[in-house]
């Protein structure tokens, strides 16, 4: 545990070192989240009947999304570890005392949680304060306020695990850059990055809630903003469970088979 | 020809300390200092000349060499190269310089070096016949043949290094800058390297300033030494006369059989083994034959040998000396 | 401009060299463009109008911005990646060559793989231009060409200002993602919609809304008058101060050597 602790902290300081680029980052966020609620509530003045949410809770939405945007977005890349299976260099990570997948999903894990934490604090505190109606609310009560750090640890514990997955494919891929690119796109696309899934049509909503994108950003962020509640709350956390489980044994057994390919080919 | 005159320049760099409190405060402010990268820096390089220009990392080499490319200006001073002001007139001069990093490459990386060439050819405006003429003669002496027509990427370090070299001369430059450019070379490379700049000087006349860390670069090459050191040129001379500034201290091994023996004055341990030690001798202080007796008084010697410092001991003992 | 062509050869050549990987990232630039797409039609599938645009006439803002934006980024590439070329010392060797520096930063990068972006842009065209309700005489087909091509010469602006800003600092150039990648993203619907303020910003001071929201009014004969469709050139003086930044910058980084 010791070591993981040793490499989470230098995982932070690195990201602390970036002041500027966090500020510049912060701004853009911010900026951002502003853009997608204007955009929201020119289509909420269009029709309030036709808003499958409440308009707070849209808000609320967008916000949490921006100030953890970290977390939970499929495009952020670990240049080094992609480098790694990609080069061959994989083949001198072996030699270190660590188990390799827990070493990866410790490393992208540490960094996404402190990029996100170095960022969410002046996001949340400025759309606390921000006027109404672009004001974020918080969680309905302390049950859900629970249930959203749960499904937020589990959101990503998924987004993690996905992307190792998509790293250890790096080694039967023939292009790390243009599979990276198509698999962001479409995961953040059906995550609700774009659009809250509870905009998409019926009938395409009810399957894209179903797969493992919907157990990332999607659930956190509608579990805060009370969109899912109570026993749907549960429900939603139980899918979570179980996609991050079979992603997990997923990428250990992917990650067992390059190994070997590895070790019998020399790299 | 080439002037600096009092030439300076200040940096102001950024401090940062390890550990995670340092982290957290460096959120807020960041102390500067300031670095002196060159001070007062006056030499002039004559037509034809070849220089070899050292001193250890961060000493200011690059940044003299990148006041005379034109790509830094200095805070003060006079620099002038063939009457121009490098980075007053930035595209005059560059036309009439030839400049190879040795860690960057200017070719591209997938395409066949010929392809690099004649995208030079045309950035440079060279004449289409001239062109040929240069590129015949250099792929003659650098043996780069079958090569131009290999991308960058399939070629060896070696290979590379020699098609950079080419492709810094094509349109003739009067001065060439080789910003280490032996680095990471094999020892035939390099000497077929050497053999090539000495030809260039000798048959074109073109002046050749070549910043390095390999001595062997220097005693081939340059017969003029400019060493810096905390941005002040230390020593402008020649092989011979930074030999006499170096301390001539001598070094013994010595191999033996039973105790180690112990030293006296002017003598400094610098190596031990079982049965075997690395003696520096410092002659104003003792004179070898006495230090040979000494330990031969102690133990009983197997052999010895005595060799005087060579070039790149040298430097590293004049880095001592001036400290830098 | 004949050695423009060579550099755009070159380029060509090399990207060629990885035909599988052009491909590939040429897919996923098409496809992410195309899930921006989705996210509009999702939205009009439900809502049906957006103030009083219709879905053909959002689409029409969304494929001249996105055109706009890709054929900046695909010629003005070298900007977008001028911080690493700082980084790694490529500058310098642009600065001992006898060429304008701006050429030849334009050209030391393109990234064709963009043309994914373009598809994308060119059939949301031929969606839009016959469902946006617009009559197309003369004048709308060249208030159209107005709106595409000065919108990259304001999108490149803005890259010529990002790379301005690397010579100052390497860390806080996230910010500029705001108006490049936000400038793309937020102009898929016409800027008025973002209300008031953010439209006289879009006007007054980075003015994206020059050669997108006026000239849109012109097209679909909200406003007669010429000067809509003329917008798009005024659009261009955007271009003067950012030129002279570049510069600024230029002269600290000859200074500062970083």
């Amino acid at each position: 545990m010791k070591k993981y602790r040793a490499l989470f902290r230098i995982r932070f300081i690195n990201a602390l070192q970036y002041r500027a680029a966090a500020v510049a980052g912060m701004t853009t966020q911010f900026a951002w989240g502003f853009m997608e609620i204007f955009a929201f509530a020119a289509f909420y003045r269009v029709s309030r009947a036709a808003f499958p949410m409440t308009f707070s809770q849209t808000v609320s939405y967008i916000w949490m999304q921006q100030a953890f945007l970290a977390l939970f977005m499929m495009w952020f890349w670990e240049n080094d570890i992609a480098d790694a299976v990609v080069s061959g260099g994989i083949a001198y990570e072996m030699v270190r005392p660590l188990d390799l997948y827990s070493r990866w999903f410790c490393q992208v894990a540490a960094n996404r949680l402190a990029r996100a934490l170095l960022r969410c604090a002046p996001i949340l505190i400025v759309a606390f304060l921000v006027p109404e109606p672009y004001r974020m609310s918080l969680p309905p009560d302390l049950t859900q306020l629970f249930l959203f750090l749960l499904s937020t640890a589990l959101s990503l514990g998924v987004v993690v695990s996905f992307s190792l997955l998509i790293y250890i494919s790096l080694f039967y891929m023939l292009s790390p850059m243009g599979v990276r690119i198509i698999v962001a796109v479409f995961s953040d696309f059906l995550a609700g990055a774009i659009v809250p899934l509870p905009f998409f049509p019926e009938s395409l909503r009810a399957l894209v809630e179903m797969l493992p994108f919907a157990a990332m950003q999607n659930m956190p962020l509608r579990i805060y903003s009370g969109n899912i509640a109570g026993a749907d709350a549960w429900q939603g956390i139980a899918l979570q469970l179980f996609w991050l489980a079979a992603l997990l044994l997923a990428g250990r057994f992917a990650m067992d088979r390059a190994l070997k390919k590895v070790i019998v080919q020399g790299g | 020809m080439i002037t600096l005159q009092n030439i300076c320049k200040t940096f102001r760099v950024a401090k940062r300390q390890a550990g995670f409190g340092h982290a957290v405060k460096a959120l807020f402010s960041r102390e500067y200092e300031l670095v002196h990268a060159l001070q007062d820096v006056s030499f002039r390089i004559y037509d034809g000349e070849m220089v070899g220009y050292i001193g250890p990392n961060g000493a200011g080499k690059s940044t003299t060499i990148k006041i005379m490319c034109g790509i830094l200006t200095p805070d003060s001073g006079v620099c002038d190269v063939d009457g121009r002001t490098p980075w007053r007139e930035r595209v005059a001069h560059v036309r009439e310089i030839g400049v190879v990093f040795g860690q960057r490459s200017q070719l591209w990386w997938d395409v066949p070096i010929i392809d690099s060439f004649e995208l030079i050819r045309d950035i440079y405006k060279v004449e289409n016949r001239l062109f040929q003429n240069t590129l015949d003669e250099l792929a003659a002496l650098l043996d780069l043949g079958e090569i131009l027509k290999t991308p960058a990427r399939s070629l060896s370090h070696g290979q590379r290094m020699r098609c950079e070299i080419a492709a810094s001369l094509l349109h003739q430059p009067k001065t060439l800058f080789l910003d280490e450019p032996t680095i990471g070379l094999d020892a035939t490379a390099k000497i077929a390297f050497r053999q090539f700049i000495k030809k260039l000087n000798a048959e074109h006349g073109t002046t050749v300033i070549l910043t390095t860390h390999d001595m062997q670069d220097i005693e081939a090459l340059t017969g003029r030494i400019l060493l810096i050191g905390n941005g002040r040129i230390l020593l402008d001379g020649s092989l011979a006369d930074l030999k006499k500034h170096a301390s001539e201290s001598k070094t013994l091994i010595v191999e033996y059989v039973g105790a180690m023996p112990a030293l006296c004055d002017g003598m400094t341990l610098s190596e031990a083994k079982e049965g075997r030690i690395v003696v520096t001798v410092d002659p104003s202080a003792l004179s070898v034959s006495d230090a040979i007796i000494r330990l031969a008084a102690q133990t009983e010697l197997l052999d010895v040998s005595v060799s005087g410092a060579s070039s790149e001991e040298m430097v590293a003992a004049l880095y001592k000396e001036y400290r830098i | 401009m004949r050695l423009y062509l060579k550099f755009f050869s070159l380029h060509l050549k090399s990207q060629m060299q990885y035909k599988t990987s052009f491909f590939l990232t040429a897919l996923g630039q098409f496809l992410g463009a195309f899930t921006s797409f989705l996210g509009i039609y999702f939205m009009f599938m439900r809502f049906h109008t957006l103030e009083d645009f219709s879905f053909g006439q959002a689409l029409l803002c969304f494929a001249v911005i996105l055109m706009a934006y890709t054929m900046a980024e695909m010629l003005g590439r070298g900007f977008d990646l001028f911080p690493q070329m700082l980084g790694n010392g490529e500058f310098d060797r642009a600065l001992v060559r006898p060429m304008n520096i701006v050429f030849q930063v334009l050209a030391a990068k393109m990234d064709f793989s963009r043309f994914g972006r373009l598809m994308q842009a060119i059939l949301v065209f031929c969606y839009a231009i016959p469902n946006s309700g617009v009559v197309w005489t003369g004048d709308k087909i060249l208030t159209l060409c107005l709106m595409v091509t000065c919108g990259s010469l304001v999108f490149f602006g803005l890259f010529l200002v990002y790379a301005a800003f690397s010579f100052f600092t390497v860390e806080g150039l996230e910010f500029m993602n705001v108006f490049t990648d936000g400038g793309r993203e937020f102009g898929r619907y016409p800027f008025s919609v973002y209300g008031k303020n953010i439209l006289r910003f879009l006007t007054f001071v980075i003015p994206l809304a020059l050669f997108q929201y006026y000239p849109l009014l012109y097209l679909l004969d909200r406003e007669q008058s010429v000067l809509y469709m003329l917008l798009p050139l005024v659009a261009l003086l955007f271009l003067l101060p950012c030129y002279a930044f570049f510069r600024l910058g230029l002269r600290r980084y000859k200074s500062t050597g970083s």
